[in-house]
């Protein structure tokens, strides 16, 4: 068509040859952006993009520690840890969760509760958190699921520790362990870079009082995994650091036995180390299942606890508040010699009652106890005798002596559920009740009634701190070698028979601290009690140890629920004849053995009836268990003694 | 075929290999084994599909290259019209007989390959417009009227292959015509004009984009705006690219590649997995061979006699460095991810099919360069 000449075609070309040029130029320059941009992100960003890099490679999975496991005072372990099949699910990982879900059907055994309740949690959280699906199933199913686990995306099966307590009759004091709760995390400052999904912390007793120890330290795996999120290989295991263990001053055997004694009662039994405060034992019945509460609770065992009126939850031994009842007498009458308000001699005449501005205060022998001195009043437990003395005393001295004996204030340290009590004084009542005292009231202190509030420990610590000869001991748990001074003491004693030491050297040299003025106090109580328990007439003289390895001195009481009518009172009501609920508390309070006091004990029995029948046995047996104990425990003892 | 043949004999078989521009075929072989090793990494270090099927498209276009190389430069010449009508009417049949995959339509199924003719259109489009220009004089070259051909054929395969959809190709099939249309002389108002035209067309053609379209375009503009999402692929491609650093991972060892987070690793964002694996180094390297490449390619235009060969050339090798840049400035997030694969080095049969033949007239520019094309 057309035939270009050749000198168009040679401007052309050169037009073409320079346009050419520019477009070089052009290359160039956009070569360089190029460099520069390739410079930036290899050279200057590097770093930045490495860490990316291995964010995206990388991808940690938490390990939850082992619990440390908690041990009795023989290395018992009484609360352990044991392997449980566990089958987690990472929703991301998963194609089509639903039909994830109708196949787990058939493998497990899952509820559509538990699956209503699963996606709930799925929605809520991010898409690659776990959840565990089910945290303790059985071999069986763990087999079956390993091996259809080809066709189950999503699904880890883990083998994991969980807690298990061989028994619970240490369930009250020990505690239970149980799956962390928003709650928890947003109060507990320890969880805070702890939490593993599945993760279970103690919710009560030692495991809650040692939690933030005994947890551990969090592992971690990291493996890499590809951009679907699926682990090719495992960079880096760290184990992390199971939680620490403890060893108590428990006696798992005596727990056991003295569980199968409360067996069907509401009751609670403390024992305790007069010298070192170690509680030997500490068991509130009727108990629960503490491994129930492991792999999450079945609704309808709660609801067996909580409706229970026996409460089994509660630890009775230190959460339980009962008016002292006439265990308080031995205190009573401590207060009154201490502040020289009465003479041990000093006697009052018993007739049954007595009336103060028209009102009538009765004793529990109706027909009265005559002519009582001291020893009497407690071995019989006379209620005109301590009426007269709580008038001649007055409450704010007594709530004095109380306090000093542990009463009406929390004495372990770190357990929630523990609660103070009261020890009521004139000031007390106008704080809190608002009111003055009336003197009617000081009557009913003095035979602990009224206003007091105590708890089974607390009793047992007035006891031990009686039986030791009046000085102040720490109740503890957890195993401890040192603050053994009160045993120097008596050690260094009986070698020196004939050298008693000053009181303020007692201080200086064992870091003792009496509760008492002049000991001579002190040993008047006990050897009332001794009477109570030892001779005809005492509350407990039934249920005395003739052999002298056991015998024990012990206190009685009862706690009123109800106060009697006047027609009751006539007619002679006994307390097995009341409805349950209204019987008094039976309380007894002991140390053993009389002539070289090693345990103290607190016995209650809500509504029981009376101290002497329904406390007192029980202490009795416990007494004989412990104190054939005695010798192993004071060997071991001895043993880590030179350890240390 | 006759007449050619006669005027091949003018030449001295001997004188033609020699001829060949060897700098130009040993950078090409070059590159076509290191884009082996690249492909035998994304098969995660095993002769798998990829690395086979590659190696033996490199072989057989490569040798396709070199034969292509002694055809008459006067065959390409008066055959030019022919070959754009034949690849038109692949892209015509693409859309009535075409393979649908993952949402567009973009290959026609010969049994033996999948063809994609919009990669050989690239080519077609530069070889229609340097005959145009070869014979517009210089006269008539801005004369509206000669302006009209030009126009159809560079909006007809456009149009087609953006309907694909296929906004990538489209879009660099277009950047070849006007690179030739350019450098014969059309004068720069024509292109500034259309330019303003195409700009107040925008929002009309945005109101035809598909959404995964616009999200791509607006997910350039800010990766992070959904970083599982559209953003996912910059985002990861820039990680692997950074994390290379200066000397790599080490072959068979980017992380990046390796664990899947890299998409499209074989075709679109080979030159990521290089870069990863052979660090800032790596990257120059192949930088450095695609501009020797396009250096030669320019070279030969210089030499060669005939404007068809210098239009030919010049617009092949602009196209051809276009094409490496916008891959490039794509996988480094300096252009929003349009879909353009990396000359050679990716995964893709008619790609390859198309750079060989376009390769093959640059060469045979050069070993007819003395030749008058009429």
């Amino acid at each position: 068509m057309l035939s270009p000449s050749s000198g168009n075609t040679v401007i052309k070309s050169k037009l073409i040859g320079r346009r050419m040029f520019l477009l070089t130029a052009a290359k160039a320059i956009v070569t360089f952006g190029i460099i520069g941009r390739l410079v930036s992100l290899q050279i200057n960003e590097r770093t930045k993009y490495k860490t990316l890099s291995d964010k995206n490679r990388f991808r940690e999975w938490k390990l939850a520690p082992e619990r440390g496991v908690i041990r009795d005072f023989y290395d018992k372990e009484i609360a352990s840890n044991q392997q449980v099949y566990q089958v987690h699910l990472i929703p991301e990982n998963s194609k089509d969760i639903e039909k994830l879900f109708v196949r787990l059907k058939t493998i497990l055994n899952i509820t559509e509760k538990k699956l209503f309740y699963l996606r709930r949690v799925i929605a809520k959280q991010k898409p690659w958190e776990p959840i565990i699906v089910s945290d303790n199933i059985t071999w069986s199913e763990f087999s079956r699921l390993n091996l259809f686990l080809h066709e189950l995306e999503g699904v880890k099966p883990i083998v994991s520790v969980a807690r298990m307590y061989p028994d619970n009759s240490s369930a009250h004091i020990l505690g239970y362990v149980s799956q962390v709760s928003a709650k928890d995390l947003q109060t507990k400052k320890y969880l805070k870079d702890l939490h593993v999904p599945g993760m279970s912390i103690g919710k009560t007793g030692l495991e809650r009082k040692l939690d933030e120890e005994i947890i551990g330290k969090i592992g971690f795996q990291r493996y890499e995994v590809n951009a679907y999120g699926k682990r090719i290989k495992q960079i880096l295991i760290n184990e992390g650091q199971a939680g620490k263990s403890f060893k108590t001053t428990l006696d798992f055997e005596v727990q056991k036995f003295t569980s199968e004694l409360l067996k069907d009662k509401a009751a609670a039994v403390c024992v305790m180390d007069v010298f070192n405060g170690d509680i030997v034992s500490l068991v509130s019945s009727p108990t629960f299942e503490p491994n129930e509460f492991v792999h999450g609770l079945d609704k309808t065992y709660w609801n067996s606890l909580i409706k229970n009126e026996m409460k089994p939850l509660t630890n009775k031994a230190i959460a339980g508040l009962y008016p002292p009842g006439s265990t308080i007498k031995t205190l009573v009458a401590l207060s009154a010699l201490e502040n020289g308000v009465i003479k041990p001699l000093d006697t009052f005449k018993c007739e049954g009652k007595i009336e103060l501005y028209g009102e009538k205060f009765h004793c529990w022998e109706k027909d009265g106890h005559g002519i009582v001195n001291l020893r009497k009043g407690i071995q019989r437990s006379c209620d005109v005798y301590f009426y007269e003395v709580a008038r001649k005393l007055g409450v704010d001295r007594l709530s004095e002596t109380a306090k000093k004996f542990g009463l009406g204030k929390k004495v372990l340290n770190g357990f929630i559920e523990e609660r103070a009590g009261v020890v009521p004084n004139t000031k007390w009542k106008k704080k809190f009740i608002g009111q003055n005292w009336y003197l009617g009231e000081t009557l009913h202190s003095g035979i602990g009634q009224g206003y007091f509030q105590s708890t089974p420990l607390q009793l047992c610590l007035m006891t031990a701190q009686i039986a030791n000869g009046g000085f102040e001991i720490k109740p503890r748990i957890i195993f401890d070698k040192k603050n053994n001074n009160l045993r120097e003491y008596i050690k260094y004693k009986n070698e020196n028979p004939n050298d008693p030491l000053p009181t303020d050297l007692l201080v200086s040299n064992f870091e003792l601290k009496p509760l008492f003025k002049n000991q001579e106090h002190i040993n008047l109580i006990k050897d009332a009690m001794f009477s109570s328990s030892n001779e005809p007439g005492g509350t407990s003289y039934r249920h005395r140890w003739e052999n002298k390895k056991f015998t024990f001195a012990g206190k009685t009481g009862s706690s009123q629920i109800k106060r009697f009518t006047e027609a009751q009172r006539e007619a002679e009501v006994k307390q097995e004849s009341l409805p349950y609920k209204d019987r008094d508390h039976a309380l007894f309070v002991a140390y053993a053995p009389y002539n070289d006091p090693k345990y103290a004990i607190s016995v209650l029995v809500e509504h029981g009836g009376s101290g002497g029948k329904a406390a007192a046995p029980i202490a009795k047996k416990v007494i004989k268990k412990v104190l054939e104990r005695h010798e192993l425990r004071e060997r071991i003892d001895s043993l880590l003694g030179e350890q240390a | 075929m006759f007449r050619t043949r006669s005027i091949q004999s003018s030449l001295s078989i001997k004188d033609k290999i020699l001829s060949i521009d060897y700098i130009l075929v040993i950078s090409i072989f070059i590159l076509g084994l290191t884009s082996i090793l690249a492909m035998y990494s994304t098969d995660g270090g095993e002769l798998k599909y990829h690395t086979q099927s590659h190696i033996l498209r490199f072989s057989v276009f490569f040798v396709m290259f070199l034969t292509l190389s002694f055809i008459q430069i006067r065959f390409w010449h008066s055959q030019s019209y022919l070959i754009y009508i034949l690849f038109f009417i692949l892209l015509l049949g693409v859309k009535y007989f075409g393979l649908t995959s993952s949402g567009s339509k973009r290959w026609l199924d010969l049994y033996f390959m999948n063809l994609q003719p919009s990669e050989l259109m690239k080519v077609g489009l530069i070889l229609f417009l340097a005959k145009y220009y070869h014979r517009t004089s210089i006269e008539n070259l801005n004369r509206i009227r000669y302006l009209f051909l030009p126009v159809v054929v560079l909006i007809a395969p456009i149009i087609l292959v953006a309907t694909q959809p296929d906004l990538g190709t489209a879009l660099l099939i277009a950047a070849g015509g006007l690179t030739v249309a350019w450098l014969a002389g059309v004068r720069v108002k024509f292109f500034a004009i259309s330019g303003l035209a195409f700009i107040a067309l925008l929002p009309i053609a945005i109101s035809f984009l598909k959404p995964y379209q616009k999200s791509r375009i607006l997910t350039f503009l800010n990766p992070e705006r959904d970083p599982l999402g559209a953003g996912y692929q910059i985002i990861q491609s820039k990680i692997a690219i950074g994390s290379g650093g200066l000397f790599g991972k080490g072959f068979l060892q980017g992380s990046q590649s390796y664990l899947d987070y890299l998409p499209e690793k074989h075709t679109d964002f080979i030159f990521t997995l290089f870069s990863e694996e052979f660090g800032f180094f790596g990257s120059l390297f192949i930088l450095f061979l695609y501009a020797i490449i396009v250096w030669r390619i320019i070279k030969i235009g210089n030499v060669t006699r005939s404007n068809f060969g210098k239009l030919f050339c010049y617009g092949f090798g602009t196209a051809f460095f276009i094409y490496v840049v916008v891959n490039m400035m794509m996988v480094l997030g300096l252009l929003p991810i349009v879909g353009s694969p990396l000359p050679i080095m990716s995964y893709g049969g008619s790609s390859m099919m198309a750079i060989m033949l376009g390769l093959g007239i640059v060469m045979s520019c050069k070993v007819y360069k003395d030749t008058p094309v009429n």
